[in-house]
């Protein structure tokens, strides 16, 4: 379909203000071109467009970045008690000197800029084309427009068992920054790897992460976008599991005025597993989608898709989940859950949970519930001397541990749980 | 059903029972025979002079005329939705008759007795008695008049079971029923292009109100061509002595049916409307648009059963009907309620979304479906609920059963706006695939926006109300036969309602148990 003159000017004007990264005949240029030419093709998003029903694009496809106070954090950072391999971003660029030496036995770690001119890379079979796989059958534009200008991001490449997690941070240091990352993560037969992910990055933060993982490999992912309130966020991830293989990943959103995070997931080889659970607390302006679609393409995969928000004073949480399983995909165990507390009347919670089957012998369900802290339990713990306002915070974590739990490390699941618990401790004051 | 006889394999736990009822409700075609009488066909296509020629045949007044008019200058504006999950050749709108008439119904019969026999012998061959002798006589305990199966079916019913029939054969309204008796009670119970007529002032009150001119493509081109439908007025405190129903024959080759119905029922006041229809067996498809308006003031009930029956398309997925259709329901009123129920069983393509807007307070919506696909149907189907006004409740159960190469799609919306304090709403939705050729989806859209508003959306199996579940599991039966027990139990209930010509077809659905289903 012909693109509306409105989003072709909202493309062009967006791409206009972009300078555009260092062109060469290597394959980083061709699949840069690729993207830009894929992103002309389907236009940037707008307010009309279905994808988009529930979150409005504006912000994230403005040709400046909107403003973003650099926030003044008060607390111990995150991640920091793991032993990791430190990778610091500050509003979007590579800073050596604050992160460690990127050598890791059993990985090769690159930075994108540093191969952008070999004519060969094994980066090259995935840069942008996990991304272009993705793009079928629901248009995902501000991921082509990342793939066609990211001048920054890591090639990780696992051939064994990492022994230390790789942990990407991400400082936001100007209040006009506007950064654009994309990683690529490889796992060969058998790896494993642990990324870490957290920061506010920028005012306005583009982030791709393209992951493949062959069979029988393992990746886990916990992120945690943190307290910067007035950041924005688009983050793709693009996961393609081979068989036997593993994939997780929990996201913690705590504020953030605006935050899209997309993570989409293919199921390639036979008895894969995906997993993928958020527990997002939002508070005033604050606008947070999920939204996630999981392909099943081969036999007896399972996949999981839990997320938790607990919104108030007129904050706005956003679940699109589908489950698509194509002919063949014969015993999918598929499962979709969202749900959200609404503490008080302004708050929304807006959902599509979606399922698309073309396979008979499956068992995909899907649930959502909506609705206030439920009043007998808060009534029971009050009765036995729990002011309200902490025995409201109990539910909530509660609320949200189902969510948390998908985390299968303990100390990382209880690192996100005290995080979780001491922002309503301080918003308790 | 031409996949599962040719020994397709059937999925492991799926009775035999659901696939039988499944291959005998998909398969042969009862209804697919027509009727040979000469017919009045307006000119091939659609113009403003169309339009006013239907206009004219009925015999409508100037505004009724304008009304079409501007109806018709919207509909050239908009664009045919594409967002459904249904896929078929673009209709060439210009390819066929908007209006089609039996030659004998050009002077309009004034009762039953001068209707042409061709057409009463075409609603007893579908078994729509349109003579009140023999219905009466059925309720009054001579129960050999009545038809073997229909007894069977209908059993103990007999003495509540009296329906009052509007019959449409393609564009016009043949008879309606009953209506002398209906109107000693105050109901008014005719057809639609009678309504216009006879009472303008309730037609231009609430036509159109529930369902605006341009609300969507196919709603704005019935607004322009409608034909005929039927029109119910229930007045304040009147419960509706008898159900009532329209039956939708289709009959001419390349005509499109286009029916307007409107039901209001006053302050207080109650109907049971029920809607059937069938159309004979053709390699050509045809369209369907029809929009149902419903308004329920304070107190108010209304309960709308439908059977879709329309021909399917053969098992190559030839012919059919497009089935594009505006079902809207307005609880105006404190306390009113609307319930839908309907079982899809017909329809090449099926758009469909029977819908409830809750504006007044303590209104409530219902929807129940069962959706059958086989062979090549496609159907779109679900429901909006739209909880507006305090303490407003609704509650979605669609089952959707998928088989051969068909597509089933539950598309629904739940939204509670901010004032809707205190609204609940609970939505189950079930597919079940038979054979791995066939497709089923769900597209649930949930919007709340207060946080006193209770939204469930279910499609696991294992929330059925759990103290049945509790009830079943203690005697012994394990979770899947509890699960299949529970809902039978409900469809049962749904089925019973529905009118006793559809009894045996219902009989059949009832087996159709939900083992092995998906959300």
């Amino acid at each position: 379909m012909a693109l509306t003159q409105a989003k072709l000017d909202a493309t062009e004007a967006r791409l206009a203000a972009m300078d555009a990264p260092a062109q060469g005949a290597g394959w980083l240029a061709q699949a840069r071109g690729g993207a830009v030419a894929r992103l002309r093709e389907m236009g940037l998003p707008g307010r009309r467009d279905e994808y988009w029903k529930f979150t409005r694009p504006d912000s994230l496809i403005a040709p400046e970045a909107p403003r973003a106070a650099v926030f003044e954090i008060d607390e111990a950072p995150m991640f920091d008690e793991f032993d990791r391999l430190k990778l610091v971003f500050v509003d979007g660029v590579f800073d050596p000197d604050s992160s460690d030496d990127p050598s890791l036995a059993g990985v090769e770690i690159e930075r994108l800029s540093d191969v952008a001119d070999t004519d060969i890379h094994w980066a090259r079979d995935l840069y942008g084309v996990l991304e272009a796989r993705g793009q079928s059958p629901v248009a995902r534009p501000l991921a082509a427009l990342n793939t066609g200008y990211a001048k920054d991001g890591f090639l990780i490449r696992v051939t064994g068992r990492a022994e230390r997690p790789i942990s990407l941070i991400y400082r936001h240091e100007t209040d006009s920054s506007d950064a654009i990352l994309h990683h690529v993560v490889r796992l060969e037969e058998g790896a494993e790897l642990t990324l870490l992910e957290n920061g506010p990055a920028a005012a306005r933060f583009n982030k791709v992460l393209e992951v493949d993982i062959a069979d029988g490999a393992r990746f886990n992912h916990i992120r945690a976008q943190g307290r910067d309130h007035e950041r924005r966020a688009a983050t793709h991830i693009f996961a393609r599991l081979g068989a036997e293989s593993v994939f997780k990943s929990f996201t913690m959103s705590v504020n953030g005025v605006m935050t899209r995070n997309e993570c989409v997931i293919e199921l390639t080889g036979d008895d894969a597993v995906a997993h993928v659970a958020g527990a997002a607390m939002g508070d005033g302006d604050f606008h947070h989608d999920d939204t996630v679609f999981v392909t099943h393409d081969a036999e007896r995969c399972e996949s999981r898709q839990v997320f938790k928000k607990v919104l108030r004073n007129g904050a706005v949480g956003v679940f699109q989940g589908k489950i698509l399983v194509k002919d063949g995909a014969q015993k999918t165990d598929g499962y979709q859950i969202s749900q959200s507390l609404l503490l008080d009347d302004d708050s929304q919670f807006l959902a599509k949970p979606e399922l698309e089957i073309y396979a008979d012998d499956v068992a995909c369900s899907h649930g959502s519930t909506t609705g206030a802290i439920d009043a007998d339990t808060l009534y029971y713990l009050r009765s036995r001397g729990v002011p309200e306002a902490e025995a409201t915070d109990l539910l909530v974590l509660s609320f949200l541990a189902q969510a948390v739990e998908e985390i299968e490390d303990e100390a990382l699941r209880e690192a996100i749980t005290a995080r979780l618990d001491a922002w309503l401790a301080r918003r308790r004051g | 059903m031409a996949a599962l006889d040719k020994g397709e394999d059937v999925k492991e736990g799926v009775d035999q029972e659901t696939v039988d009822a499944v291959r005998e409700v998909g398969g042969a075609y009862k209804y697919g025979w027509e009727t040979d009488i000469e017919m009045d066909y307006a000119p091939l296509g659609l113009n403003p002079d169309i339009v006013r020629l239907i206009s004219e045949k009925n015999e409508e007044p100037e505004w009724m005329t304008e009304w079409r008019l501007s109806a018709y200058e919207r509909w050239l504006q908009k664009e045919e939705p594409t967002w459904a999950m249904v896929d078929y050749p673009k209709i060439d709108f210009q390819n066929q008759y908007y209006y089609a008439r039996p030659k004998s119904m050009e002077v309009k019969p004034k009762s039953l007795d001068e209707v042409d026999p061709k057409l009463l012998e075409t609603y007893e061959k579908l078994g729509i008695p349109l003579k009140e002798q023999m219905i009466l006589a059925g309720v009054e305990g001579a129960e050999d008049t009545a038809p073997a199966e229909a007894r069977g079916a209908g059993e103990g019913r007999q003495g509540e079971r009296r329906v009052a029939v509007d019959a449409v054969f393609d564009s016009v309204s043949v008879g309606t029923t009953f209506q002398a008796e209906l109107k000693k009670a105050g109901v008014i119970f005719c057809s639609i292009s009678e309504a216009i007529r006879e009472h303008p002032e309730l037609v231009k009150k609430y036509l159109g109100s529930v369902v605006p001119v341009s609300d969507n493509f196919y709603a704005t081109l019935n607004s322009a061509v409608f034909s005929d439908g039927s029109f119910v007025y229930v007045p304040p405190g009147v419960r509706c002595p008898m159900e009532l129903s329209t039956y939708f024959r289709i009959n001419a080759e390349n005509t499109g049916q286009f029916e307007r119905t409107l039901i209001i029922a006053d302050k207080g006041a109650y109907v049971s409307y029920l809607e059937g229809c069938t159309a004979p067996k053709r390699d050509e498809t045809q369209l369907h648009a029809a929009v149902v308006e419903i308004i329920a003031e304070e107190d108010a009930e209304v309960k709308y059963s439908t059977v879709q029956n329309w021909f399917p398309g053969d098992e190559e997925g030839k012919g059919g009907i497009y089935n594009f259709v505006t079902k809207r329901a307005d609880c105006r009123g404190d306390r009113s309620k609307v319930m839908w129920t309907q079982v899809e069983t017909g329809s090449a393509v099926t758009w469909k979304y029977p819908s409830c807007i809750l504006r007044g307070d303590d209104s409530q919506g219902e929807f129940y479906s069962i959706a059958i696909t086989n062979n090549w149907q496609q159907a779109d189907t679900g429901t909006k609920m739209v909880h507006l006004g305090k303490n407003t409740k609704s509650r979605i159960v669609s089952k959707g059963i998928s088989a051969g190469q068909a597509q089933n799609t539950y598309r629904g919306l739940v939204s509670m706006h901010p004032k809707a304090k205190n609204g609940r709403n609970y939505t189950q939705c079930d597919s079940l695939l038979i054979g791995d050729k066939c497709g089923a989806h769900t597209v649930p859209y949930i919007e709340v926006k207060n946080n006193s508003a209770r939204v469930e959306h279910e499609a696991t199996t294992s929330k059925v109300d759990d103290d049945q579940m509790f009830y079943c599991r203690q005697r012994g039966m394990d979770e899947e036969e509890a699960v299949a027990l529970v809902v039978n139990g409900f469809c049962r209930e749904v089925l019973q309602a529905l009118p006793m010509e559809f009894a045996m077809e219902a009989q059949q659905l009832v087996a159709i148990s939900l083992e092995g289903s998906v959300g």
